[in-house]
């Protein structure tokens, strides 16, 4: 009949509109900068790389696998080399730009040393276009503890592969 | 309480005729009025568009605006300073001055039918003879500024617009005009303080059939005179970007927008006061009555708003046509029936006179409604 | 106006550009609208103004490096984009998926088809003209989806999930949990949306009988999807090849008669239905077991030594949108020789003109929203 359709249909807003001041539910808005979401632990935005003791060690060794391996191939990595100019195992220099990752986390995936990682971080607004979202290695090395902050179940994971290997036959970590 | 402002008014006229001559007291009392409604007319429009955006931001589970001052009150202001501080935007091959003329000349008879609505008992700016004919034909005339505004912009999205505009307005102020007739049969005056008075004591016009009808009928016509959905045709944002102001930008912009507003508050109000007994109504004083009538409609316009899709162009014109014009007719016949005949039987013989319209009209018109459908699975 | 002076009043068609900016093309399509008076006469879709170069980058890149593009197709369901490529590439290899790899993908495909139906009728009723509120519904109940997606796969809408012979990773805890709560709540949603539109009569009357495309048409230009059911064909690829472990399931295929928007419109949701169905039966059956197989496993940690065999092979599934494939040809290196994609919204996005010609301006815009088209997937 004509004209009921309709008024269900409003039966339905006008629900709704009280609904909204009863229940969470009906009114799913989190306002933002004052209540936050907790982050899901898989959550993954930029990668960052990992250190155990000190920065100057990280666990990368330069072997440029997520380089390669990278779809929109925003990392560059130089391997640093000592006096002689024999090749070390750690990065020389170790860029990402932001601007250009696409959040897929392969190179988490791929990296054979656990050495990168997909961060929580995501309030990342910077004024220039080019040079400021482009992360050296200074800003993305992050302590491994902060990396069992964001996502323990994989760190206690990887952390007991990691002791594992080095209680066997402990090769010198050297350099 | 409920001659406050009217004896506030007088107080001043009174204060003021001590040592002035009798003409300036007249200038003054006029222009109290003015600038009550002048101040009153964008007031409302602010805050209805913030009524509006929280309203139906209730209906859609959000919050509407909260940040700017408490339940973000200030949040017309600062739509105000935005809208100020934008760049005006003049299409190069646009009509500058019509361009120009439009948003503010729509602005003029959206203030002006403020002029005959009563507010209160004695709360009527001008108790003119002829209220609801001049209320009727000064709010069509905001179609031709729109048209202008279509016209002037030289784009075709608002040409497309104004035209709708027209053709909307040519359909639906004929049943509107009719809706108004039984009432004015019946109390035998265009006056719209005439029209509240005959309400008296819960005579409320909406509580006869043909009041509700026409209740209806004006209130549906009224919605589709200020072009608010569902018969925003003339500024459907999904078809024609945004009809005739799409090449508006700024204060302009925003002018359009407080015409709307106040031609929503006014056809509210004028509805309150034809159907629903204006400012009576018990305890509370009667300009209060006013306001909470009109803003519940008003609401009403808004819960539309949040629900419906919007009218297609030849089924609005068909809806008009072929549905509200030959009802609006047969009202006026339920409503002389009404007239004709003593107090039980005239409520009986109107109320099947609007039955069997309503009856005839749905059947006569079911060969266009939609149909309910059944669907059915494939087999395997 | 007598007959003959009105046939030789000269009237001109006016030609509307309709996108590539404009509120209603789903993103940068473009609508070139030839008009006679509102009326369509024409109709010239004009695409690729997305165009991202999809297929030829997957030519550079390891298999597994285009599956996060594959994410950025169709952006509303990433899950069934990945699907259909992990797909195609296990054809291509030859690669087992373990028993629970194939329920935890069905899940996945099921819960984007509800995502993605949803999410188009809200946005087909603001191209009605619906100011958002069925919208915000959608992505109210969405959310909840998103949120599932997230928790296992890190991401909401790229999800970049599938793994070639598996998925990247199992469950997280508390995830069947939540598939178990939208399978109780969804349908409670799915009959307010329906209270709340399928009964309306201006969606009925806007959308019955709108945009019609008729069986013979359909098949003859390769529509798929929904859009091919609700034209009236039995057609589904989850039937028809019984792809991955369908053919266990238990579901039906509705089907329209007329072939129009509401057909459309009707024919998904009874499709989120059966989806809902098929979801409760992959819960109670899924099984134990490794959520990827060993040499699937191995490929996705060192993806320079994924090396399909030499061949050519195309995969598809019953994506939302109808049959999504990918054409893969290998040379046996670890980059495909060559990509391409088969979208269902680029092909069912073919026949637009048809539909329109003849309808109203305002029912092209209806139309192409219910086509559901995702300009990603349209212009790769």
């Amino acid at each position: 009949m004509f004209g009921f359709g309709v008024l269900k249909g409003m039966l339905v807003t006008i629900q709704n509109f009280f609904a909204s001041y009863f229940s969470k539910d009906h009114l799913t808005t989190v306002q933002y900068p004052e209540e936050r979401l907790s982050a899901k632990e898989r959550y993954r935005n930029f990668p960052f790389l990992v250190y155990d003791q000190a920065p100057e060690d990280p666990r990368c060794v330069a072997c440029d696998i997520c380089a390669k391996e990278c779809p929109p191939k925003c990392i560059t990595i130089v391997r640093d080399s000592d006096a002689e100019g024999k090749p070390l195992k750690r990065p020389k220099s170790f860029d990402i730009d932001y601007s250009i990752c696409m959040n897929c986390g392969i190179c988490e995936e791929v990296c054979p040393f656990d050495a990168i990682f997909m961060d929580h971080e995501f309030e990342l607004a910077e004024y220039g276009r080019f040079e400021d979202l482009m992360y050296h290695k200074d800003r993305l090395l992050k302590p491994n503890d902060h990396f069992k902050k964001i996502r323990p179940t994989d760190a206690t994971r990887i952390d007991a592969k990691l002791a594992a290997k080095t209680q066997k036959p402990a090769p010198p970590v050297g350099n | 309480m409920d001659q406050l402002f009217v004896n506030l008014k007088h107080s001043i006229l009174i204060f003021a005729g001590n040592f002035l001559p009798e003409w300036a007291v007249i200038l003054i009392s006029i222009l109290i009025s003015v600038t009550a409604i002048a101040v009153f007319g964008p007031v409302t429009m602010m805050y209805l568009t913030l009524l509006e955006r929280k309203f139906v931001g209730r209906i859609q589970n959000r919050f509407g605006p909260n940040r700017v001052g408490k339940w973000g009150l200030l949040q017309p202001l600062a739509d105000g300073v935005k809208m100020l501080t934008k760049e005006d935007i003049v299409p190069k091959g646009a009509d500058h001055f019509a361009h120009f003329l439009a948003p503010v000349a729509i602005v003029i008879p959206a203030l002006l039918v403020f002029a005959v609505v009563p507010f209160g008992r004695n709360m009527v700016a001008v108790d003119l003879s002829i209220g609801i004919l001049f209320f009727l034909a000064l709010s069509s005339t905001t179609t031709i500024w729109i048209f202008v505004a279509a016209w002037a912009s030289r784009n075709k999205f608002s040409l497309l617009g104004g035209l709708r505009s027209v053709a909307q307005m040519v359909s639906y102020e004929i049943p509107m005009v009719l809706s108004v007739v039984p009432v004015l049969m019946v109390v035998g005056s265009f006056s719209t303080v005439a029209i509240v008075e005959a309400q008296s004591g819960w005579n409320w016009f909406v509580l006869t059939p043909w009041g509700l009808i026409g209740f209806v009928l004006f209130f549906l016509t009224g919605v589709a005179e200020v072009n608010r959905t569902p018969f925003d045709l003339p500024e459907g944002e999904s078809e024609i970007v945004a009809g005739f102001h799409t090449e508006y930008s700024g204060m302009k912009f925003a002018l359009f927008y407080m015409a709307e507003f106040m031609n929503s508050f006014t056809i509210s109000a004028i509805v309150s006061t034809v159907y629903l007994g204006g400012w009576q109504g018990p305890w509370l004083p009667g300009w209060l009555w006013l306001l909470i009538k009109s803003y519940a409609l008003i609401l009403v316009m808004m819960w539309f708003r949040g629900t419906l899709p919007r009218f297609r162009v030849d089924q609005l014109m068909g809806f008009a046509w072929k549905f509200l014009l030959p009802l609006a007719l047969l009202n006026i016949f339920a409503a002389g029936v009404w007239l004709a005949f003593a107090r039980p039987v005239n409520y009986l013989l109107s109320a099947i006179i609007v039955a069997l319209a309503l009856f005839i009209l749905y059947f006569a018109n079911r060969p266009d409604m939609p149909k309910k459908r059944v669907y059915r699975y494939a087999v395997e | 106006m007598t007959e003959e002076n009105l046939s030789t009043l000269a009237t001109q068609t006016l030609e509307v550009s309709l996108g590539p900016q404009h509120p209603s093309t789903h993103g940068v399509f473009r609508m070139n609208a030839t008009l006679d008076g509102e009326t369509i006469v024409k109709l010239k879709p004009v695409m690729g103004y997305l165009h991202r170069n999809h297929e030829k980058l997957a030519e550079d890149m390891t298999y597994l490096g285009s599956m996060p593009y594959t994410d950025r197709l169709d952006y509303i369901c990433s899950m069934t984009n990945n699907f259909a490529y992990a797909l195609a590439v296990e054809k291509l290899a030859g690669l087992e998926v373990p028993e629970r790899a194939e329920y935890i993908r069905i899940i996945m495909a099921e819960l984007t088809r509800l995502v993605n139906h949803t999410l188009l009728i809200g946005f087909l009723l603001n191209d009605l003209g619906a100011f958002f509120t069925p919208v915000l519904y959608a992505f109210r109940e969405r959310e909840k989806i998103l949120d599932l997606f997230e928790s296992v796969s890190g991401s909401r809408m790229m999800c970049n999930y599938f793994r070639f012979g598996g998925v990247k990773i199992d469950f997280s805890p508390g995830f069947l949990e939540g598939v178990k709560s939208i399978i109780q709540n969804y349908p409670k949603f799915l009959d307010e949306f329906e209270k709340l539109l399928s009964e309306n009569e201006i969606l009925m009357a806007r959308c019955q009988n709108v945009g019609v495309l008729s069986k013979e048409l359909a098949i003859s230009a390769g529509i798929s999807g929904p859009m091919l059911r609700a034209s009236g064909v039995p057609y589904d690829i989850r039937k028809v090849d019984g792809y991955s472990i369908y053919n266990r399931f238990n579901f039906r295929v509705p089907i329209g008669e007329v072939g129009d928007v509401y057909d459309r419109y009707y024919v998904r949701i009874l499709e989120m239905r059966e989806s809902i169905k098929i979801l409760a039966q992959a819960v109670k059956e899924i099984p134990e077991g490794p959520f990827i197989s060993p040499k699937g496993a191995a490929g996705a940690k060192a993806p320079r030594t994924f090396k399909p065999p030499k061949g050519q092979v195309y995969g598809r599934i019953e994506a939302p949108k109808g049959e999504l494939g990918f054409y893969l040809v290998s040379d046996g290196s670890p980059k495909p020789y060559r990509y391409h994609v088969r979208p269902p919204s680029f092909i069912n996005l073919t026949i637009l003109e048809d539909m329109c010609i003849g309808n109203k301006i305002a029912d092209a815009i209806v139309t192409l929203g219910s086509v559901d088209i995702v300009l990603g997937e349209v212009d790769r």
